[in-house]
């Protein structure tokens, strides 16, 4: 018997791997281009991280402020980005946006209106106008469920609760997929002529964190060990806002849409401490400015009482409050026992978003292997060293749209029969396996509990030359104990396992991260390095790359930034046409 | 979980991880249901309670500490997803908001599988007939011509309905289903709530009543409002999604003037 003989096949023009918002949005392109689709994701549909995002979409509709366009919205990504974005991604997400967001209403979306019927936006942190187009505080759960029945009505396939552990290639191209069940651990082969990552980031690396089980580096490792280029993995993006008490809830987000509609930063003197550090926006200015200003006000013994800042939004009123931010206001009433309509909630930085990821060409979201395209929080370039609130929902419909458009496209010209190598299956499978196989060996889980106390402690905010050192030492040690751990029970619905397995691509991002951090000697937007604090434009020049050397090591190196054209060139230079 | 399926009790702990003799931390006992849809035992674990603890970090203090193999779903641990939806002491719960200090000192919390489902392993279960009734329901069709001007008061409503997490609790509470398990002739209260954000959505064309009486099965409903005391979103499901769209199933077929009426002028 061949070694295909032995797995569950599913055969399709392009695989999704991943249904978040640039997953299904990515899925409903390739499917409308005529594509056979089959999407892939480690959860149940509709519950990938989008579901989580809160605050809005960013895109220059022009609704509520009317000079608003993509002009605008292109600069301030390249601001927030300290001008290290991919200049092409930056200026197609900002011209595309707004299409987009349309597109979801005409799809059944139901976004907050203003009093012309209108979508309704609000400001968010380092957008000149106000440009998020928002439902509440719930908003990629209407983009998520809105996509989700999009899709599911189109004969899209969808594989729910399967993880992929390889991608499988035939002459250098693209061939497939290699996975389990997690409903019984059983293997699973997706044979396709294309594939799109789209599986989201690597917080689960932190120990203090926003980011769900899913969120373990999986696509950028599957991208790198089939020979992909990662971009910028210094650039981890600390939310200013996640709860810090009581401890079960620590990391859990608070929206920038607080800080939106009004909200104030205080420290426990009462002092609106964000006049110190950014006079001009206040509040509003970019997420990495403000998580740095709460650590600082804290590291000189003026923060809260567990470690973080006072936010206060009461003065809005209850009815305000409960009609804006319905959901912050039950977070906080049923798990901190604290009524934020009458006073303020203590928030401190968590570990958020990658702005770093799988290197991609930005008209296509191509990688560098053939057939293989990302989009999303998994491809990198886009938001340079620090995303904006907002930008991550637009970037998902954009650059989703277009990964299906191009991954689709790739299928139908590459039509050739790809064959499925039996040897690469077998050491798959051998690699899934060989879990089982040690009697002694430690808990999973103690590995990861070490490796978000190293990445949370020594890669964290605030960084040193000394840390980063000491972190890549420590991630050798914990690569070996991560290949040396012990599975308890079945292959069946086995979370232990499926943390082995996560382990190893966590700790491979984790080198990424800390051999980055420690190239870039200088500070930038979400990356701060206490022994070079300031922002060297000799280094705004260069972008970050990762790769696996011939050997299986992970080398880094610099790439000169895309030269941008004049025009755009010349539009950064212009004044800001609005006073801040 | 089945009828068929036994009971045993076993208990573990986590030795070392436990705070020794002295220590002031409270200790909360969990029984977890451990098994499969053959065959189950529920299983006893002792927890250490920190402030502000909810019975999914207990899981996943299990998960870490003593059972790593104990399977559950989660993702986004802030009551947004609607993934980690249990039965805690007997009641439909999301296990990321159902503090431990609402139960009495000493109280042992019990966690089971929704009953509705058929169980996969421990506290997952399968619930992808869900996903089936969602696909034959008429999407989203909009209006020809229509403009995209909307009135946030004609959406207040409807908004409501799109709140849903779809943690199928409504679903496993229901006793159309729970009792009497009449899926697939039954699509349930989530289902309905579905519905009901499409056919008040003010822009959407479509017509789903007939689905509403024949393929979902509106009817078997008999407004107990068990879905509406179980939601974690507060959609108030009885009363607004499904009591409204009973009466315009009625009205179109059930009312007796409306019927003469239909009769007398019926295109023909």
């Amino acid at each position: 018997m061949s070694t295909l003989d032995r797995f569950e096949i599913h055969e399709h023009d392009v695989i999704v791997i991943g249904a978040g918002g640039a997953g299904l949005r990515a899925a409903i392109e390739a499917s409308t281009n005529g594509a056979s689709v089959g999407l892939v994701c480690k959860s149940l549909l509709g519950k990938a991280h989008t579901v989580m995002a809160e605050g809005g979409i960013a895109a220059a509709v022009a609704n509520v402020d009317k000079q608003d366009d993509w002009q605008v919205h292109f600069k301030d990504t390249m601001k927030g980005g300290k001008f290290l974005n991919n200049w092409r991604m930056a200026q197609l997400h900002a011209q595309e946006a707004p299409e987009r967001v349309l597109e979801l209403e005409r799809w059944g979306a139901l976004f907050d209106r203003t009093n012309d019927g209108t979508i309704l936006q609000r400001p968010f942190g380092g957008h000149t106008y106000k440009r998020l187009c928002h439902v509440g505080d719930r908003t990629g759960l209407e983009m998520i469920r809105t996509l989700q029945d999009k899709g599911v009505h189109m004969g899209i396939d969808v594989y729910m609760e399967c993880t992929i552990t390889k991608l499988l290639k035939d002459d250098g191209k693209i061939s497939g997929a290699f996975g389990y069940w997690r409903e019984n651990g059983k293997f699973v082969i997706f044979k396709a002529k294309s594939i799109i990552l789209a599986t989201g980031g690597v917080g689960k690396a932190y120990k203090v964190t926003s980011n769900s089980w899913e969120y373990t580096a999986d696509g950028q490792i599957l991208a790198y060990d089939a020979g992909a280029e990662l971009i910028d993995t210094e650039f981890i993006q600390f939310h200013p806002t996640g709860m810090i008490w009581p401890p079960g809830v620590i990391g859990i987000l608070v929206t920038e849409a607080v800080r939106g509609e009004g909200g104030v930063l205080k420290n426990k003197d009462g002092f609106r401490f964000m006049e110190k550090y950014d006079p001009e926006r206040m509040e509003l200015s970019t997420r990495d400015v403000v998580a740095r200003s709460i650590y600082l006000e804290n590291k000189d013994g003026r923060g809260s009482p567990h470690g973080g800042a006072f936010l206060d939004i009461s003065h809005k009123g209850a009815d305000y409050i409960k009609k804006k931010l319905p959901s912050m206001y039950h977070q906080f009433k049923e798990l901190a026992d604290v009524d934020i309509t009458t006073g303020p909630m203590e928030v401190g930085p968590t570990c958020h978003y990658s702005m770093g990821g799988v290197k991609v060409e930005a008209d296509t979201t191509a990688t560098s292997i053939p057939g293989l395209f990302a989009a999303g929080e998994v491809a990198g370039g886009m938001h340079g060293a620090n995303r904006l609130g907002g930008n991550s929902l637009s970037d998902l419909l954009v650059f989703g749209r277009r990964a299906g458009l191009h991954a689709s496209e790739y299928a139908k010209k590459n039509s050739s029969k790809l064959k499925l190598d039996e040897n690469e299956m077998k050491l798959a499978e051998k690699e899934m396996i060989s879990f089982f196989e040690r009697d002694e060996g430690e808990n999973p889980y103690s590995v990861h509990t070490d490796l978000q106390e190293l990445m949370q402690n020594k890669v964290g905010i605030f960084r040193i030359e000394e840390d980063l050192k000491y972190a890549i030492e420590q991630l050798k040690i914990l690569k070996e104990r991560a290949k040396k751990t012990k599975i308890e029970g079945s292959r069946m619905y086995n979370p232990g396992w499926h943390m082995a397995y996560d382990l190893q691509n966590m700790i491979i991002y984790s080198e990424a991260i800390a051999k980055c951090a420690l190239q870039r000697k200088e500070s930038r937007g979400a990356h701060s390095r206490i022994d070079y604090p300031n922002t060297d434009p000799e280094h705004g020049k260069w972008n970050s790359i990762v790769k696996k050397s011939n050997d299986g090591s992970l080398v880094i190196e610099k790439s000169p930034l895309p030269e941008m054209p004049k025009e755009l060139q010349d539009l950064l230079k212009e004044k800001d046409l609005v006073k801040k | 979980m089945p009828a068929e399926c036994t009971i045993k009790k076993e208990s573990m702990d986590a030795g070392h991880d436990l705070p020794g003799e002295g220590h002031k931390a409270r200790i909360a006992t969990f029984k977890v249901f451990r098994g499969d849809k053959n065959t189950g035992s529920e299983v006893e674990y002792k927890v250490p309670v920190e402030e502000g603890m909810v019975v999914l970090d207990a899981i996943h203090y299990i998960q870490r500490n003593i059972s790593p193999d104990l399977a559950v779903r989660w993702n986004c641990k802030a009551a947004k997803c609607g993934s980690c939806s249990a039965e805690v002491n007997g009641k439909p719960r999301l296990m990321c908001k159902t503090r431990l200090d609402d139960f009495s000192s000493g109280e042992e919390i019990k966690v089971y599988p929704m009953k509705s489902f058929p169980v996969i392993k421990d506290l997952a279960c399968d619930v992808s007939w869900n996903f089936e009734v969602n696909k034959k329901i008429t999407p989203f069709t909009p209006k020809e011509n229509t403009s995209w001007i909307m009135n946030q008061r004609d959406i207040d409503r409807v908004q409501e309905f799109r709140k849903c997490i779809e943690c199928f609790a409504c679903q496993n509470v229901c006793h159309v289903i729970r009792d009497h398990d009449l899926k697939p002739k039954f699509a349930g209260p989530r289902f309905f709530v579905r519905v009901a954000g499409l056919e008040m959505h003010p822009l959407d064309g479509a017509d789903r009543l007939e689905a509403l009486k024949n393929d979902m099965g509106i009817g078997f409903c008999n407004i107990t409002k068990c879905c509406t005391e179980v939601c974690p979103e507060d959609i108030h499901i009885t009363d607004n999604a499904i009591i409204p769209l009973k009466e315009r199933v009625v009205d179109r077929y059930f009312d007796p003037v409306k019927i003469i009426l239909r009769k007398l002028f019926v295109k023909r």
